[in-house]
C-alpha cells in the first residue's frame, strides 16, 4: 500500500520534471527552428586557437568560391 | 549553359544610411556598451552550407562574436562588437560573401514576435501531461477488478486527478471561452460555444463526484478532449515562417534615400522626405515617392510594379511613380508627394480597412449554429423526461448529453482536412496563408486574372525579325553584342538568336534607354531605339517593343518582341472556363485582345488600360453582384485588388522575396497546376463532409447512451478519444492519397 503512494508521488515528480523542461525548451525557442540544429551537430568543434585561424580561412575561401558558382 | 551575366556590382553607398545611429539604433534588438545583437534577414538561405558558413562569421571578421541561423524564418541572429565593425561593414560583409540581407522600412517598425505560437505550445504541454496522468489514475478503474481498489486510494486518485485538471481548465482552455464569449457578443454561435459548454459540463459534473466520494468523474476524457483540440489548434496553425503574407510597400521600400542638400549628399530616412526635396538615385535603386525628373535619363524598371520586365524610358520634366527601380546612370528628382501619399501607397492604405472580423460564413460555425441548437434540445428534452423519475438522474443526463455532445471531433475536422491541404499544396509550391484560405478557394465562383507577369513570363519574350531575314553572320554579331548587356530585351535576343560562337567585342559602350554600340572586327553595330539607331524618333510604335538594329549608319530592321504566355496557359484556362466565370483586367493597352480572346474563350470578360484603382473597383463590383472573388495577380498595381478580393493569390518567381500581400503565393514554375490546385479544394471539401459524416456517427452512439442515462466514465472514455483519432487519420490519409492522385502531374487523367 505505501509503496503505492509512494511510487504516485515519484510519478508526478517526475512527469513534472519533463513538463518544467518542455515549458523551458518552448520559452528558450528550440521548437522555432528545427532543422538548423540537424546540421551545426555535423560542423567541426572549435580547433586550438593558432592553427584554427589558418585552417578555417582556406576553408572559407572554399565554401565562398563554390557559392559563387551556383 | 546560356547567357552567364555578372550582376552589375552593388553601389558602395547602398548600405551607407546604417550609419546614421536613429536608423541603426532601430534595426539593432540590443545594444550595450561595445556589444550589439543584430536581427537579419537573409533571402539567399537555403542549404546546410549556408548555415556552416553564417555560423563561422566570426572567423571572417574578430569584431563578430557569435551568428546563428533560424532556418525556416531566413534569419541570422549576430552578436558583434561594435567598436570593431560597425553595423554597415557587418551587412557589407555579408553582401560581399553574396548573402546580401535584406532591409526594408518595415524592419524599422519593430518586429512581430511569435509569442502566441509558444504560448498554444505550453498549452499543449500542460494539457498532455495532465491528460497522461490522469489517464494512470482512471485507468485502474476500467479494467477488470478495478472495483476492488482500496476506496482511500481511490479517494487520493480522484484528488490529485482534479488538482491536475485545473491548470487544463483554467490555463490551457482559456482561449475556447474567450472566443465562445466574443462571438456570443457579435450575436454568433461558433463551435468554440458546444465545446466550452461540454468542458464546463465535465468539469463540474466530475467535480461533483470527486468531492462527493462517488467516483473519479471524467477528468480523463476532458484533459484528453483539450489535449486533441489543442493539436488540432497547432496543426492549423503551422505556417510558412520565411514566408510573408503581409507585405505591403513598406517590404519593399528602402530606409533612407540620398538627398542633395545646398550641393551637398546626405542620408535621410524616406520618412523625412518631404514635398520640394532633391534626390539621387543611382542605378538599381527604388524610387520611393511619386517625384520629378530633372537631371539625367531614367530608365525606369516597373517589373514590381505592373510585372513588365522592360524598363520604360523617361526625360527630364517627367513625372515618375513611386516603386520603380532605376536601371542606368543616376537621376535627380525632386518629390512631388511624400511617401505616404504617393499614388501606389495611398492605394494600400485605402484597402487596408479591410480588417479581420469574425466571419460567420465558414463552414463550421454554420454547422455549429444548428448543432448546438439541437443540442440543448434534446438536453432539455431529456431532462424533462427524467425529472419525472427523478431529479439526480434528470441532472445526470443533462450533463451527460452535453459531455458527449462536445464536437470535438467535429472541431478537428477542418483543422485535419484544410491543414493537409495547405500541406500538400505547400510541398507542391502553393503557399497558403491559413486554413480559411483554403474554404475561400473552395466558394469562389468567379476568377481574375492580371495579364503582364501573370499569365505572361517575367524575362522571356517572343521575337520576331522585321525587315530583310538575317544572315547567320549578322546574327552572330548581334548575339555577340547583346551578351553584353543585362536589359530584359538584350537578353530575350541573346536567347532567341541561334547558338554560335561568340565573336571578340571592341569599344563596347551601353548608353541606358537608348542602346548599346561596340565595334566587332571592323564593323559598327548599333542596337537599340528608333532614335539611337536612325537618329530620328519618327515612325517608332509606342503600343509595342522594338529593337532597331544597325550596322554603321544602316538601320538593317527590326526586332519586334511581344509577350510570351506561360506554358500549359491554354490547358488552364480551359479547365477552369468549364467551372468558373473568367475575367481578366490588364494595365496594358489590348494589343493582345484577339489572341487572349481565343485563350479565354467567348463567355470571359476582358478588359484593358485598367489602373491600380480601377482593378480594385472592378472587384468590389463583382462583389457587390454576389460573386465570390478569387484574383490572381504579381505586381504591386494587383495589390489593391489582391486585398479586396475574397482570396488574392500572387504569382511570385521567388516566393522568398517578391509579392504582393495576399492570401495564397503561387511558384511561378508550378502556374500550369492552377487550375489542378482551385479544383482540389473541391476534393478536400468533400472529405470534410465525410468527416463530419464520421463524426456524427459517434455523437448519435454517444448521445444514445446520453440520454438512456448510461454514460459511464469508461464510455465517455473510449468513444470520445475514438472519434477524434478516427476523423483525424481520415482526414489526412484521403487527403494526402487524393493528392497524390491528383495533383502529380504522371499520374493526372486529364
Amino acid at each position: 500500500m505505501e509503496a503505492i503512494f509512494f511510487l504516485i508521488i515519484i510519478g508526478v515528480v517526475v512527469a513534472g520534471g519533463f513538463l518544467a523542461a518542455f515549458i523551458w525548451a518552448v520559452r528558450s525557442g528550440q521548437y522555432e527552428d528545427d532543422y538548423s540544429p540537424s546540421v551545426r551537430i555535423l560542423f567541426d568543434q572549435k580547433k586550438p586557437k593558432k592553427k584554427k585561424d589558418e585552417a578555417n580561412s582556406i576553408q572559407d575561401n572554399d565554401t565562398i568560391d563554390k557559392k559563387k558558382e551556383h | 549553359m546560356s547567357g552567364i551575366r555578372v550582376e552589375a556590382p552593388p553601389p558602395l553607398k547602398k548600405f551607407a544610411f546604417l550609419d546614421m545611429p536613429e536608423i541603426s539604433d532601430k534595426l539593432l534588438d540590443f545594444k550595450e556598451g561595445n556589444r550589439s545583437k543584430v536581427r537579419l534577414f537573409i533571402p539567399a538561405i537555403h542549404c546546410a552550407s549556408c548555415i556552416w558558413l553564417l555560423e563561422h562569421l566570426h572567423t571572417l571578421h574578430h569584431g563578430i562574436l557569435y551568428s546563428s541561423v533560424n532556418f525556416p524564418k531566413k534569419e541570422v541572429h549576430i552578436s558583434f562588437q561594435n567598436d570593431l565593425i560597425s553595423l554597415r561593414q557587418l551587412v557589407e560583409l555579408l553582401a560581399s560573401i553574396h548573402y546580401v540581407p535584406e532591409i526594408t522600412l518595415q524592419d524599422m517598425e519593430g518586429s512581430t514576435s511569435r509569442k502566441s505560437d509558444r504560448k498554444l505550445l505550453i498549452k499543449l504541454g500542460i494539457a498532455g501531461f495532465s491528460f497522461l496522468n490522469i489517464m494512470t489514475y482512471s485507468l485502474a478503474e476500467y479494467v477488470p477488478g478495478g472495483d476492488a481498489i482500496d476506496p482511500k486510494l481511490k479517494q487520493l486518485f480522484a484528488i490529485l486527478s482534479f488538482v491536475l485538471i485545473l491548470p487544463v481548465v483554467l490555463y490551457s482552455a482559456n482561449d475556447y471561452y474567450l472566443s465562445a464569449w466574443k462571438g456570443l457578443k457579435h450575436k454568433i454561435i461558433s463551435i468554440d460555444l458546444p465545446i466550452t459548454l461540454g468542458i464546463l459540463a465535465l468539469f463540474v459534473q466530475s467535480s461533483w463526484e470527486v468531492f462527493s466520494g462517488t467516483g473519479i468523474g471524467y477528468m480523463d476524457s476532458l484533459a484528453g478532449l483539450l489535449f486533441f483540440l489543442l493539436i488540432g489548434k497547432w496543426y492549423q496553425g503551422k505556417t510558412y515562417q520565411a514566408l510573408s503574407f503581409e507585405r505591403d510597400y513598406r517590404s519593399y521600400f528602402p530606409i533612407a534615400v540620398t538627398k542633395v542638400e545646398q550641393e551637398e549628399e546626405v542620408i535621410l530616412p524616406i520618412r523625412e522626405l518631404r514635398k520640394g526635396d532633391t534626390i539621387l538615385i543611382r542605378n538599381q535603386e527604388l524610387i520611393p515617392a511619386d517625384a520629378l525628373l530633372t537631371e539625367g535619363r531614367a530608365n525606369i524598371d516597373y517589373s514590381f510594379v505592373t510585372g513588365e520586365a522592360i524598363p520604360q524610358s523617361r526625360h527630364p520634366g517627367d513625372l515618375i511613380f513611386a516603386g520603380g527601380r532605376q536601371v542606368g546612370s543616376t537621376i535627380k528628382l525632386i518629390i512631388e508627394k511624400p511617401v505616404e501619399q504617393s499614388y501606389l501607397t495611398q492605394l494600400w492604405n485605402q484597402s487596408e480597412q479591410k480588417s479581420e472580423k469574425l466571419s460567420l460564413d465558414n463552414l463550421i460555425n454554420q454547422i455549429s449554429q444548428y448543432f448546438t441548437a439541437i443540442v440543448l434540445i434534446i438536453a432539455f428534452t431529456s431532462f424533462f423526461y427524467w425529472i419525472a423519475t427523478d431529479l439526480r438522474t434528470a441532472v445526470y443526463v443533462f450533463s451527460s448529453v452535453l459531455i458527449i455532445a462536445c464536437p470535438c471531433a467535429l472541431a478537428l475536422t477542418v483543422p485535419f482536412t484544410f491543414g493537409s491541404t495547405m500541406r500538400v499544396f505547400g510541398k507542391r509550391g502553393f503557399y497558403i496563408k491559413s486554413t480559411d484560405v483554403v474554404e475561400k478557394i473552395y466558394r469562389t465562383t468567379c476568377l481574375v486574372f492580371d495579364k503582364t507577369g501573370t499569365l505572361t513570363l517575367n524575362r522571356k519574350m517572343k521575337t520576331r525579325f522585321e525587315g530583310e531575314p538575317l544572315t547567320s553572320s549578322e546574327q552572330q554579331l548581334i548575339r555577340s553584342l547583346v551578351q553584353h548587356s543585362s536589359h530584359p530585351l538584350s537578353t530575350a535576343l541573346y536567347d532567341t538568336l541561334p547558338a554560335i560562337e561568340s565573336l571578340e567585342v571592341d569599344q563596347y559602350e551601353e548608353i541606358p534607354g537608348l542602346g548599346i554600340t561596340a565595334v566587332i572586327g571592323t564593323q559598327r553595330i548599333n542596337i537599340g531605339s528608333r532614335l539611337f539607331v536612325t537618329g530620328s524618333e519618327t515612325g517608332e510604335d509606342a503600343q509595342e517593343s522594338r529593337v532597331y538594329i544597325g550596322f554603321g549608319n544602316q538601320m538593317r530592321g527590326f526586332f519586334r518582341f511581344s509577350n510570351l504566355y506561360r506554358a500549359n496557359l491554354k490547358q488552364v484556362i480551359d479547365t477552369l472556363s468549364h467551372k468558373y466565370e473568367l475575367h481578366l483586367i490588364s494595365g496594358d493597352n489590348d494589343a493582345e485582345r484577339t489572341r487572349l480572346e481565343t485563350i479565354f474563350g467567348p463567355s470571359a470578360e476582358l478588359h484593358f488600360n485598367q489602373s491600380p484603382t480601377e482593378k480594385k473597383q472592378y472587384i468590389e463590383n463583382l462583389k457587390k453582384q454576389g460573386k465570390q472573388v478569387l484574383m490572381i495577380g504579381d505586381g504591386l498595381n494587383d495589390a489593391g485588388a489582391l486585398r479586396e478580393s475574397d482570396a488574392g493569390i500572387s504569382i511570385a518567381d521567388d516566393v522568398f522575396s517578391f509579392s504582393p500581400a495576399s492570401d495564397a503565393i503561387l511558384d511561378a514554375k508550378q502556374f500550369a497546376k492552377l487550375d489542378k490546385f482551385i479544383c482540389f479544394t473541391k476534393q478536400s471539401f468533400k472529405v470534410i463532409r465525410l468527416s463530419l459524416l464520421i463524426s456524427f456517427f459517434y455523437n448519435v452512439i454517444g448521445l444514445s447512451f446520453a440520454v438512456s442515462a448510461k454514460l459511464s466514465p469508461l464510455v465517455a472514455a473510449i468513444l470520445m478519444p475514438l472519434s477524434s483519432v478516427s476523423v483525424v487519420a481520415f482526414a489526412t490519409l484521403t487527403v494526402t492519397l487524393l493528392a497524390q492522385k491528383k495533383l502529380n502531374p504522371e499520374l493526372s487523367t486529364h
